[in-house]
């Protein structure tokens, strides 16, 4: 009898200390390489980045606050003497295929297994069936943020080009599951998604040149 | 062993209390002021405020942040980063004499102050790239 409680002793000892280390853990910044520029740095910049001609900065601005509203943003901030737009929107990110296919799936399997068990051990092996497939868990709702920054281009000498600026969008999402808690928390790469803007874009800054 | 059972759980509750939420958290700020300001303020040999404000702009765009927040009358910059974690910094730029502009960033990550210099030195060293300009410790 002694030696087992002196196992346990000992067990629950070990999960203390290991309790105190994970709670110290806790408490230290992880150092991590968030602030480093990454390999493929390079590349999102060229994807995110136009050089745009024949429009003044404020103009560029207006032009794209148009296409910001245009995709159902709302504008958050602005600071035109730095050529910044921030734009959010919120959206349902239910994605019927995942969570029907998910669903099915899920359901799929379990009858499956339950089938399984059931001819192999009998009716009676499970009694909680009935709970178990309450927690799928699926995406729900996401915020979408934009920010659109221009500069003036410079010429080889560092002076500023005559209306000829740069762009820059960079976007990100938050996404939150069905349980309210973030499922992603994510930067938005897929070059199709900036193709799209900028398309958008070029007709805006046309009405805009052709209105003023 | 009882004893020492008793003073593992007290210890573990100190240090939980240590760090979790409190109203102390409020005017709490970990470091001393001086340390933290050793690694998040750096000088830079320009008078160009707007310049220097477009360089940080253009340097959280390179490191994948969405811009919060701009001003350049208060010479305010914030930004987030949304990679599995968020990531929120402010960045502040003002003039320093007449020829120095004065950067200084302060970041937290989820709901933690970010005081580990490292993350920091990766900001300033990305900056000066874009601004073309050495940071310059500031005494």
């Amino acid at each position: 009898m002694s030696a087992p409680s002196a196992t346990r002793g000992r067990l629950r000892h070990v999960a203390l200390i290991a309790l105190c280390l994970l709670l110290v853990a806790g408490c230290t910044t992880v150092s991590d390489n968030s602030m480093q520029l990454s390999s493929d740095s390079l590349q999102l910049r060229q994807l995110q980045t136009r050089r745009i001609d024949g429009i003044d900065e404020k103009a560029l601005l207006a032009a794209c606050v148009g296409v910001l509203q245009d995709l159902g943003f709302n504008i958050d901030e602005s600071e035109t003497r730095l050529g910044v737009i921030v734009a959010s929107k919120n959206r349902s990110a239910v994605d019927l295929g995942d969570a029907v296919g998910d669903l099915v799936v899920d359901s799929l399997f379990e009858a499956a297994l339950d089938a399984m068990f059931d001819a192999l051990l009998g009716d009676d092996w499970d009694d909680d069936d009935e709970d178990e497939d309450e927690d799928i868990v699926y995406d729900v709702t996401q915020k979408i943020r934009a920010s659109i920054v221009t500069r003036p281009a410079l010429d080889s000498s560092g002076q500023r080009l005559k209306d000829t600026q740069i762009l820059r969008i960079t976007l990100q999402r938050l996404v939150w599951d069905s349980e309210g808690k973030i499922a992603h928390a994510e930067s938005i790469e897929d070059p199709k998604i900036y193709r799209k803007f900028f398309d958008r874009l070029s007709k805006s800054i046309f009405l805009e040149l052709q209105a003023n | 062993m009882r004893v020492r059972y008793r003073l593992l759980v007290i210890v573990g509750a100190a240090l939980s209390f240590g760090c979790v939420s409190s109203i102390d958290q409020v005017m709490n700020s970990g470091q001393s002021p001086v340390q933290l300001r050793s690694f998040q303020e750096r000088a830079f040999d320009t008078a160009d405020k707007e310049q220097t404000l477009r360089s940080v702009i253009a340097t959280l765009q390179d490191l994948s942040f969405v811009l919060d927040k701009a001003d350049f009358d208060l010479g305010i910059v914030s930004a987030t980063k949304l990679s599995g974690y968020q990531l929120r910094v402010t960045v502040t730029v003002r003039p320093r004499g007449n020829s120095q502009m004065l950067v200084r960033a302060n970041a937290q990550q989820g709901e933690r102050a970010v005081e580990d210099p490292k993350p920091y030195q990766d900001f300033f060293i990305a900056l000066e790239k874009s601004m073309f300009l050495t940071a310059h410790e500031v005494d």
